[in-house]
């Protein structure tokens, strides 16, 4: 599905990624975690192709395409689906208006014929019961005057009408309480199926709780320095990320290698 | 750059796409302005005395005046003896049915999409056409007769209701006005009349198009409208001009006149000319708007969607004399490439309890430069009065203004005002989030344009709003960074 090779990425001239090495095969959820600052959220943006971060080096690979050729919307159209950590209000722009234009471009790339006005309102409260969202929301300006919670179900819930083949998820549980997480874990597992994968970034271990990922990294100074399954994610939690930085030479890495050791 | 920008530019390349020239041959005066041309103006059109004594008496004024320099707007000097004040289609005589005009003149109207072939009768809109500055067709008028409403070109008006035009024409705009309204007091040569009988709810909405076509001419026509008491109407008002390199001077005059509980809708969809990317060419659009809530409970609505011109200068006002009358002014103003505005609206309360809603959406893209002025004054004797106003700013790209000058004039204490403002901007990260959901940066562009417009083009007639819409995302195309 996905793979990337000694990426390099910099911003504003200042390296943030210094060779990251990841590969996500059909039906994998892949969780990056790791400190403030280590480049995660950089790793997001690059992926969906926001031109503020430039690659100096590297390869991303996407169902076998040069990633890096494609522009913002290309990927989106190809699959590609980011979960904003921050989302963005439009005033003036309605949530359903939005996302209908979404929907409707998605499936007018693919030739498929677009929905009407009947068809996505049937598809959208179907979708928002699962989230928890009331039907209200569809009215409102996209994001604004939302919660904190709002939002991120709302990301959640735009994920569930675009249904992407790749779907990123930037800190999609933070400053969410245990009621609002649950909801969005029930969301994104519900679309957990052989042919979509996921790259789901977080800073703590409780989402994967909810989310059961197949393999956990770790990332910290623009590298990955560990790879494992997801008890790896219990023993961060126990341990912090100290303890991998110091072990980080005599690699107590069981089940992987740590793909990010090898370069430099 | 970034990649939006780069789009952008190469989507301003958009050209315009009401710029085509009409090859109809024309009786033009040669350029010049002087009493002869007024008498000759006034004799084309079969004038009584007392119009064209009215006219002179303007000229003469006029001539003491000089241009207005206070507008934020700059522009080269016009050269008011190089304008032609009267080009009229050569067949120019008033035609008895459509099958009589011009078919090159149809053709060119079928081509801005206006309704007017005698098929479209169910379109529900009566319109007169104005072609550079004859008024060349009027549908629906026997109809519209049949009921009391007299809708026909001012021309016309003049020789068959008189009395009407009389007691009304400059009433509520003098042609001690200003600069410009004396100048079209001096040389109008048509326009359209509207007169709304007593209690009658006019049934159809009635429409003029007008279009400058001549080179060097000077589009200065004249629209009357009147609604008796508790009558109402809802006018609509559409203009293009063919692409030219140098500048035109439309120089218009509105004055609508509500008596006791009359209602007045009037919405424009200003489309003139903008000149090129370079800000060459384009058309100076100095109008004078304004309506008189002379009877009580009466209102006055102004909607205006404004894309064209290479600078425009127009304030269309309410004086809201009538107790418990109402004023209001709707307006979306692009300008883009280097186009430049300056406009809002003037609110003047004089009556008790009277009432004013302005909602004003500034768009300024590309080097367009952009400043609502609006007057809100309440007199002595408006006690109770209210306004609220509205002026939000949204600038598209760094080389753009906006600026809002508001100007609050109150004499009665018990008046209120409210005054909001905002300014706004497209954000690279609400670009990036539409792009990133798959939808296309023009897309983007016009959802969120019109998202800020929303409030406006709510007041406007259905078909006319679809149109706004449509003009906006094409006005706009070539314009973010």
């Amino acid at each position: 599905m996905l793979k990337i090779q000694d990426l390099h990425v910099s911003v504003d001239g200042k390296e943030i990624l210094k060779g990251i090495n990841l590969e996500i095969r059909p039906g994998e959820v892949h969780a990056i975690m790791g400190p403030n600052g280590s480049g995660k959220s950089t790793l997001s943006q690059v992926l969906a192709g926001n031109e503020n971060y430039e690659v100096t080096g590297g390869l991303i690979l996407y169902q076998g395409r040069d990633l890096l050729s494609l522009d913002v919307e290309a990927r989106a159209l190809e699959g590609i689906f980011l979960a904003f950590q921050y989302p963005v209000e439009i005033p003036g722009i309605s949530n359903e208006q939005f996302l209908r234009a979404a929907v409707n471009a998605g499936r007018r790339h693919r030739g498929e014929s677009e929905l009407d006005a009947f068809d996505f309102s049937a598809l959208a409260k179907q979708k928002m019961e699962v989230m928890e969202l009331g039907a209200d929301l569809l009215d409102r300006s996209l994001n604004v005057g939302f919660s904190g919670g709002e939002k991120k179900r709302n990301e959640c819930f735009q994920m569930a009408m675009i249904e992407p083949r790749f779907a990123i998820l930037d800190e999609t549980d933070s400053g969410l309480d245990i009621d609002a997480l649950r909801i969005v874990a029930k969301g994104i597992n519900g679309l957990r199926s052989p042919e979509r994968s996921f790259l789901v970034i977080t800073h703590y271990q409780r989402l994967l709780n909810y989310i059961v990922p197949d393999h956990v990294h770790v990332l910290a100074d623009g590298r990955i320095i560990m790879s494992g399954g997801k008890e790896l994610a219990l023993e961060l939690d126990d341990k912090g990320y100290g303890w991998i930085e110091e072990g980080q030479a005599r690699s107590g890495e069981p089940q992987l290698s740590a793909s990010g050791e090898a370069e430099s | 750059m970034n990649e939006e920008r780069k789009m952008l530019e190469d989507l301003s390349s958009q050209e315009y796409k009401w710029g085509f020239v009409t090859d109809i041959q024309s009786d033009t005066v040669p350029p010049g302005l002087n009493e002869d041309v007024i008498r000759f103006i006034s004799a084309k059109k079969q004038e009584p005395e007392w119009l064209l004594e009215w006219r002179l008496k303007a000229y003469h004024h006029w001539l003491t005046l000089s241009e207005p320099e206070w507008q934020k707007v700059k522009f080269p000097p016009v050269d008011f003896q190089a304008i032609s004040y009267y080009s009229a289609p050569k067949k120019d005589e008033k035609k008895k049915s459509l099958d009589e005009v011009d078919p090159d003149l149809l053709a060119t109207y079928e081509k801005l999409g206006i309704p007017l072939t005698e098929q479209k009768r169910l379109a529900n809109v009566a319109v007169d056409a104005v072609f550079d500055s004859v008024s060349v067709a009027t549908t629906h008028q026997a109809k519209l007769a049949g009921m009391g409403v007299l809708f026909m070109p001012l021309s016309e008006a003049v020789r068959e209701h008189p009395e009407l035009v009389r007691e009304y024409l400059g009433k509520v705009v003098p042609y001690t006005d200003n600069f410009y309204a004396a100048l079209n007091a001096a040389v109008f040569t048509d326009g359209s009349f509207v007169y709304i009988p007593k209690g009658l709810k006019c049934p159809l909405d009635l429409s003029t198009y007008f279009r400058i076509n001549e080179a060097n001419t000077g589009q200065f026509e004249r629209t009357l409208i009147i609604a008796e008491e508790s009558a109402s109407v809802t006018y609509l008002e559409g203009c293009t001009a063919p692409q030219r390199d140098e500048n035109q001077l439309h120089a218009a005059v509105v004055e609508l006149y509500a008596h006791e509980d009359a209602a007045i809708r009037y919405s424009t969809v200003q489309n003139w000319y903008p000149g090129d990317q370079d800000g060459n060419g384009g058309i100076f659009n100095f109008v004078t708007k304004r309506g008189l809530c002379a009877g009580d409970r009466s209102r006055i609505s102004w909607t205006q969607v404004e894309t064209g011109s290479a600078v425009t200068w127009k304030y269309p006002s309410c004086v809201l004399k009538g107790d418990d009358s109402v004023g209001e002014f709707y307006s979306v103003a692009l300008t883009n490439n280097f186009q430049q505005a300056d406009t809002g609206t003037k609110m003047i309360h004089l009556g008790r309890n009277t009432k004013s809603t302005i909602i004003s959406k500034g768009i300024s893209a590309g080097h367009g430069d952009q400043t609502y002025r609006g007057l809100v004054k309440i007199g002595k004797g408006a006690a109770g009065a209210r306004n609220f106003t509205q002026c939000d700013s949204m600038l598209l790209g760094d080389k753009c203004g906006a600026h809002t000058i508001p100007y609050i004039e109150s004499s009665n204490r018990t008046a209120q005002v409210e005054h909001e403002a905002t300014t706004t901007r497209i954000g690279d990260d609400q670009i990036f989030l539409c792009n990133q959901r798959g939808i296309s940066t023009e897309d983007a562009v016009s959802m969120i344009v019109n998202g800020f417009c929303r409030e406006v083009f709510h007041e406007l007639p259905l078909e006319f709003a679809v149109e706004a819409e449509a003009l906006l995302k094409v006005s706009l195309e070539g314009s973010v960074g």
